[in-house]
């Protein structure tokens, strides 16, 4: 706490300066990317669903990143690039957890599953 | 109108007198004995008049020392605990062979080795570590607090609800008979109706939740508040691995929390998440609740590995070899910690594929680790090794742990796993690391930075007892259970029919009962060293001529750590400053800005533990309660302006002008 005075000072390092522009281009972006889906599933544009889907989805990934950069201020700078790179650790992490997990819960599925005896013997 | 039956029921839930074990006279001798000690120890706080002083000074402190005290403090005291259960349970297997059936019944002994578990991992290594690294941290990066000191204090009185919930289990109602990780099914709603597993689950969530705000505390303040100079790659390496340590607790914890609740549906409103029927799935518990487990293993070692570091290279009067290597070890092992998960249940029924990659990952963590055991051998090197305290437990553990490491690798081999797992053999590996590296390593931290926080040394005689009888108990207690695990014993056993394994067992009692002497020893030495404190006064700060910032002010430090902000130039910033003639300022002196003590830490997480005590016996108004007045409380208390004020100048140089006056008495 006693370092409370310096660390203030430390802010305008930290890459903070958000303009109106930021806020408005960001508010534009996500709305852009509310309505597109919206419009998708109503007026049945995509006939596939499984495509349908997919296209949702990666929209409303890219909705996640439009929220991190406008709204949350991450960029590599932000906090002498802290920011950004807890961001990265996270999804390293993410991504080890979840396709690990579907990964070896696939193999225990797989093996796992009840067998009968008649099945078992067959089983190389 | 409600009837009296009805009223009782909605009072106390599903507490009736039967919980109170009054029919079982070891826990009914038990609760005697430790209500008489309780009674004992708050009667004599009354006579002496102490409530106000632990009150003011300590138990609303958010100061970062004194919480760090705190922790390490309950550490000790669970391990008392944790340790008589580990005595019970070489007892009964040491008894009951053949025609005897020892003194525990299965039932009893399956929650001793579950409250075993459970208090070693959760409530002495975990309070240890956090201890260690709260005292610590700030003082090694010239700060002078944490970066959120009130969090601190919240999150120290949490572990300690959790602590109190799990203890409570022991008199009234039962402990989980799950094991320590509590795998459904067995620990679901119809293997489990009883309180055991709730009384595990709301510890742990209550502790996490602690554990969790103080990795995200102590992270930032490693990133945020380090003394001008001190670069990312000069920093000590007790810090680095502090960083790293709480990196895996931010990350990992959430997984903890997350199963834990999953259970909870299963088990209070019928989920079928971890369930046999109904598309629940056991196998993923045991997954995921690994993917926070294997993490749990570093956050553990790594702040040991740390002490290791800063005590080989003081006490060998030296650099530490490889600075950059042991930085990038110990990042290496943080990222390493997250892919070897599956290790720990090879034999569920992953097929060749998953179980060689998990194989070759869990190898390859051990080259880190073994890269840091050649750096502390090169440290020493040529050295003028002391062979202090600290450096005794360092030595013992290189050897301790080399071996720890060896069988960890045997066992990292699939199909050798198959053969080991569940065995005696595992149970052998995982003592070996955790008592030879992490008890060690916090004995070796607590043996080093004790003067720094109180101001006098550790007496020695008592301290090499404690450190002979760990070392030769530990071996003792342990390699019988390597043999017994080759033979095919298996863990968790309460009886055994074979006659001819019951030397080993008698073996592991015996050294189990050495480790007792030693941790009697350590009590010893703590009581020896407060009655010769005078003798034992360190007043130069410098007691072991370190090398890091924490010796470069008073022991113990003032409120304020550091008077003026240090700054650094070089790694072992006190040892560059040594040789390049610092003086220490004696005028200038200014007020100081620090935040003030508050009792809302303790009081909201009294009512967390009550939260979680209403959810154990289903006192729905309790549990209600008590989560009402936590979200509240900390919505009311972010309100309060009044949490800091500035330390006027006159107290600062008065406190200054003291050290000078003991530094000239010393020169």
């Amino acid at each position: 706490m006693g370092e409370h005075a310096t660390a203030h000072a430390d802010h305008g390092g930290g890459g903070f300066h958000v303009t109106r522009k930021d806020y408005v281009t960001g508010f534009l972006l996500a709305g852009a990317l509310t309505a597109i889906p919206f419009w998708l599933v109503m007026t049945h544009a995509v006939t596939n669903p499984t495509v349908l889907g997919f296209v949702v989805m990666i929209l409303a990934a890219v909705q996640v990143v439009v929220h991190m950069i406008y709204f949350l201020h991450m960029n590599s700078k932000s906090e002498q690039g802290w920011t950004l790179l807890a961001l990265l650790f996270t999804g390293l992490l993410l991504g080890i957890v979840l396709s690990g997990s579907m990964w070896v819960m696939h193999h225990l599925q797989t093996n796992m599953m009840p067998v009968s005896a008649e099945q078992m013997r067959q089983a190389p | 109108m409600p009837t009296t039956a009805e009223l009782i029921k909605f009072i106390f839930g599903r507490l009736t007198i039967d919980a109170l074990p009054l029919d079982e006279p070891i826990i009914m001798g038990t609760f005697v004995m430790v209500a008489l000690g309780g009674l004992t120890v708050a009667g004599l706080i009354t006579r002496f008049k102490l409530w106000g002083y632990l009150w003011k000074e300590w138990f609303t402190s958010i100061d970062h020392k004194k919480i760090g005290v705190m922790y390490i403090v309950l550490g000790v005291v669970m391990l008392l605990r944790g340790f008589a259960d580990a005595l019970m349970m070489r007892a009964q297997q040491a008894m009951s062979f053949g025609s005897s059936h020892g003194y525990l019944p299965p039932s009893h002994y399956d929650q001793v080795f579950s409250a075993h578990g459970v208090i070693m991992i959760f409530f002495v290594a975990m309070p240890l570590v956090v201890g260690l690294m709260n005292l610590v941290v700030p003082l090694q990066i010239g700060a002078r607090d944490v970066s959120f000191p009130f969090l601190n204090n919240f999150s120290f009185w949490m572990t300690v609800g959790g602590a109190v919930i799990v203890m409570m289990s022991l008199f009234i109602g039962n402990f989980a008979r799950t094991g320590w990780l509590a795998y459904p099914p067995l620990s679901g709603i119809g293997a489990s109706p009883d309180v055991g597993v709730d009384y595990y689950i709301w510890g742990l969530q209550v502790a996490g939740i602690g554990t969790l705000l103080s990795g995200v505390n102590l992270v930032i303040t490693i990133i945020k508040m380090r003394a001008p100079g001190m670069t990312l790659m000069r920093m000590p390496i007790f810090t680095w691995t502090a960083l790293c340590t709480n990196i895996l607790i931010v990350a990992s914890f959430p997984v903890l929390t997350v199963v834990l609740a999953l259970l909870s549906l299963d088990r209070y409103v019928g989920a079928h998440f971890f369930t046999n029927t109904l598309g629940g799935d056991p196998m993923m518990y045991v997954n995921l609740i690994w993917i926070w487990g294997h993490p749990e293993v570093y956050i553990l070692i790594l702040p040991a590995f740390g002490v290791f570091s800063e005590v080989v290279s003081t006490f060998s009067g030296k650099r530490l070899f490889g600075y950059t290597s042991m930085v990038y070890a110990t990042v290496a092992i943080t990222v390493l910690a997250y892919v070897v998960w599956l290790h720990h249940f090879f034999t569920m029924g992953a097929g060749a594929d998953v179980n060689a990659f998990f194989g070759i990952t869990t190898m390859i963590i051990s080259i880190p680790t073994g890269a840091k055991i050649f750096n502390w051998l090169f440290t020493m090197y040529r050295g003028r090794v002391r062979f202090e305290l600290p450096m005794l437990w360092t030595l013992g553990f290189m050897v301790t742990f080399v071996i720890g490491g060896m069988t960890g690798v045997l066992l990292a081999v699939p199909s050798a796993d198959f053969v080991l797992h569940n065995s005696l053999f595992l149970i052998a590996h995982f003592h070996n690391v955790i008592i030879g590296g992490v008890v060690f390593g916090m004995f070796a931290g607590i043996n080093y930075w004790f003067p720094k926080a109180f101001g006098f040394k550790l007496e020695p005689f008592w301290g090499k007892v404690s450190f002979w009888c760990w070392l030769v108990g530990f071996y003792l207690a342990f390699m019988p259970l390597y043999v017994l695990g080759l033979m095919g014993v298996t863990r968790r056993l309460s009886h055994f029919d074979d006659m001819s394994l019951r030397p080993w067992f008698l073996i592991a009692a015996l050294g189990a009962g050495v480790i007792l002497v030693g941790i009697l020893a350590f009590l010893a030495q703590i009581a020896v060293s407060i009655m010769k404190r005078e003798e034992l006064r360190d007043l130069t700060g410098d007691p072991w001529n370190g090398r890091t910032l924490e010796w470069s002010t008073s022991s113990p430090p003032p409120a304020y750590n550091f008077a003026f902000t240090p700054v650094v130039h070089q790694q072992d910033a006190w040892w560059d400053m040594k040789t390049h003639g610092y003086q220490r300022p004696v005028a200038g002196f200014i007020p100081i800005h620090m935040p003030r003590n508050t009792g809302a830490g303790l009081v909201l997480a009294g009512f967390a533990t009550a939260c979680g005590i209403g959810m154990v016996w289903h006192m729905w108004w309790l549990a209600a309660l008590g989560l009402f007045v936590v979200i509240g409380g900390a919505i009311v208390h972010s309100f309060n302006e009044d949490r800091d004020f500035h330390i006027p100048a006159s107290d600062v140089i008065a406190v200054e002008g003291e050290r000078t006056e003991a530094l000239r008495n010393v020169a």
